[in-house]
């Protein structure tokens, strides 16, 4: 479970993630595309309705379509997702990080992540943390061989706990401020700067001056 | 940190407040839009009760789920949630007072085709879009980078985005590319080079003689895919080639205003002196056409290369280079060539511009698409549709057995119905051969040049269009 705390008093939505515990779900491979995350087909909606269903659709699918042992089929139920390196590259889709939150996931820890998917992560208060490619390993096999064992990471301490032991991984200074701060919905904050954002733009050659 | 560069620069004009996260506001001069990830923010607004304050800096067309047969775009359209899409894209601009170019449009287009066509992209601006493919607009000068859907809600909202300024590399490519080989060879390259990771945490700025060289539509193929290499955004320098480009296109400024306008592009380019983070040199001489054996454009070597053995990489490569050759089904020690091809697929938002269709025709003019292939030529844009038409260009298409379509992203990743079947091969001259990007997760995508699709589509099979075109001296 995640320990947020809402406060949606004024505008800007105050949903706190300081820490993240619960069990994980290691998905193995480098450059894990958002189209495998969750292909174009899923794409053609207007809202989010049923991105739970789409998340690794067609990974956890063998070729009659039944259900496989891809880790989003066995550790249902777990929301620590521990990737390698550079997750979540390709296509801008938000639908990604949105299906594998529905799925569960609250937390991500891997050795890099691809840039758009990390603002998809921090514009949905996922934390998405970094670590070195042998502690993501040994975290990998826990998990696979401790499915049921508890994680946790600290978003305002930096640090993963798991097995008896803690260690620090690198969550994005910007990441940790929007989440520890409650703010990853940026609307009213970017707009409580409207009149040095027409200043801004007035001073553009090529802006007119806002009707 | 990086000083007296095009992204210092630009950045520091556009940056609006520093953000209690740290990060920076910035303010965004161009806002393109599409179907599939403005539908949410806009009903979010609308929640909300907020209007977008800079409306006429944001432009709407419609590309990713639009049908590419002339019958199939009658509304309404046969898919009821591309039909949805299409509905609630054109209530949400004409409620915001925001351009849109849709399918009844001459205008409409992939997004990265259209505003650089109508002169909407320009030195200087800062673009984005929610689509990684916005690193295109880099070509300009300017700063253009993809945005999730979320953060496309905060531009409708604020014209602003929160950002994080990156690291500038410098990818300095010497020499000239040969006939035959094209930019979007020379992005395989590079890629290839540095890996699709290589530009995590960086912006890549392209220069060099090889660079200066290609003409405007070469450099969009370019900056085009610098997200495939793991940079979000990529751009070149402007300079007398992007001036001429803009000289009398729609949303370009005319007479006076141009050269007062030219003078502010001229003031963003990197200085002479500008300090980089990281710079790499590459050499254009031996360049060769490009092709993918892989699931990631990373995995690309020439077309006289063989495919590398698993175990011969590095370590951290092989694993994935092994299931990526079961997916392919190619052989280590082999080149390419000859690797057979059911489909060709012309156009995207990497290669779908008029010269693009130019250099596949200069190949397939006299000739046939092999009787077992189906071959596409979807323009990127209704207006190099149009152009194309008017030339005449399409009946080379037509009468050598391609389909000549109307413009969308189309087969790239078939959200409307042009899609692999099976596990089909596709020779393509658009941007990502994951696994299932083209609509079936058994297809196979073998990414090339416009003219290495021509090529392929005649020879039924990965071939080197040199060999057909005779430019393939000292072989």
């Amino acid at each position: 479970m995640s320990d947020a705390a809402g406060d949606d008093g004024v505008g800007v939505e105050e949903m706190k993630v300081r820490r993240v515990a619960g069990t994980g779900v290691p998905v193995r491979g480098d450059d894990i595309d958002t189209d495998q995350i969750i292909p174009a087909r899923f794409l053609k909606t207007t809202t989010w309705e049923g991105m739970d269903q789409y998340a690794f659709y067609d990974a956890r699918r063998d070729e009659n379509g039944e259900l496989n042992d891809h880790p989003f089929n066995e550790y249902r139920g777990a929301n620590v997702l521990v990737v390698n390196d550079n997750f979540g590259c390709g296509s801008s889709r938000e639908h990604a990080p949105r299906a594998l939150a529905r799925w569960g996931v609250e937390a991500i820890v891997g050795e890099s992540f691809a840039e758009i998917f990390a603002d998809n992560c921090k514009s949905l208060g996922i934390p998405a943390a970094t670590t070195d490619p042998e502690t993501v390993e040994e975290l990998q096999d826990f998990i696979e061989a401790n499915p049921d064992a508890g994680i946790e990471v600290d978003v305002v301490d930096g640090t993963i706990t798991y097995d008896g032991k803690t260690v620090d991984v690198d969550i994005d200074e910007a990441m940790r401020g929007a989440l520890v701060q409650g703010i990853w919905d940026t609307v009213a904050l970017l707009r409580s700067n409207m009149d040095a954002i027409d200043e801004t733009a007035a001073d553009l050659p090529y802006v007119d001056s806002r009707r | 940190m990086s000083e007296r560069t095009l992204y210092d620069k630009v950045w520091n004009r556009h940056k609006v407040a520093d953000l209690p996260n740290g990060q920076d506001q910035l303010f965004i001069g161009l806002h393109l839009i599409h179907e599939v990830t403005s539908p949410q923010p806009f009903s979010e607004l609308r929640e909300r009760g907020i209007e977008v304050p800079y409306p006429e800096r944001n432009v709407a067309t419609v590309d990713h789920i639009v049908p590419t047969r002339p019958e199939g775009r009658e509304r309404p359209l046969a898919d009821e949630s591309a039909e949805g899409m299409l509905t609630a894209l054109e209530r949400n601009t004409a409620e915001s007072d925001i351009q849109f170019y849709g399918l009844d449009s001459e205008k409409q287009g992939i997004t990265h085709v259209v505003a650089p066509e109508l002169g909407l992209t320009q030195p200087g601006m800062t673009v984005v879009c929610g689509d990684s493919h916005t690193a295109t607009h880099g070509a300009f000068g300017a700063i253009a980078f993809g945005i999730g859907t979320s953060q496309v809600r905060d531009v409708l909202a604020s014209q602003c985005v929160a950002a994080d300024k990156q690291d500038v590399r410098r990818i300095e490519v010497d020499g000239r590319l040969r006939e035959g080989v094209h930019s979007k060879d020379l992005i395989l390259k590079i890629i290839a080079e540095l890996g699709v990771d290589g530009g995590v945490g960086y912006v890549y700025e392209y220069g060099g003689e090889a660079v200066r060289d290609l003409s405007m539509e070469e450099r969009l193929a370019v900056c085009n895919m610098s997200i495939e290499g793991g940079a979000r955004a990529g751009y070149i320098n402007p300079d007398e080639t992007t001036y001429e480009f803009l000289r009398g296109r729609e949303f370009a400024p005319d007479g006076e205003a141009f050269e007062e306008r030219k003078a502010y592009w001229e003031s963003v380019a990197s200085d002479a002196d500008a300090e980089y983070d990281d710079v790499v040199h590459l050499d254009a001489t031996d360049l060769e056409p490009m092709v993918t054996w892989g699931t990631n454009p990373g995995q690309a070597i020439g077309i006289s290369d063989p495919v590398p053995a698993p175990e011969h990489l590095p370590e951290g490569e092989r694993e994935a280079a092994r299931t990526a050759q079961a997916h392919t089904g190619v052989e280590p020690g082999e080149s390419m060539a000859g690797y057979p091809i059911d489909v060709a697929f012309l156009g995207t938002c990497t290669n779908g511009r008029t010269s693009d269709f130019h250099e596949a025709a200069a190949v397939l003019e006299g000739r046939e698409v092999h009787p077992d292939v189906r071959a596409l030529a979807v323009p990127g844009s209704q207006t190099v549709k149009s152009k194309l038409e008017a030339e005449g260009v399409d009946d080379v298409f037509r009468e050598a057995g391609f389909e000549w379509r109307e413009a969308g992203c189309s087969m790239c990743l078939a959200m409307n119905d042009d899609s692999l079947e099976g596990d089909e091969r596709c020779a393509s001259s658009s941007n990502r051969n994951y696994v299932g990007r083209q609509g079936s997760k058994d297809g196979r995508t073998v990414l090339m040049s416009p003219a290495m699709v021509a090529a392929a589509a005649v020879e039924g099979e990965v071939a080197d269009v040199r060999d057909l075109t005779g430019t393939g001296v000292d072989r």
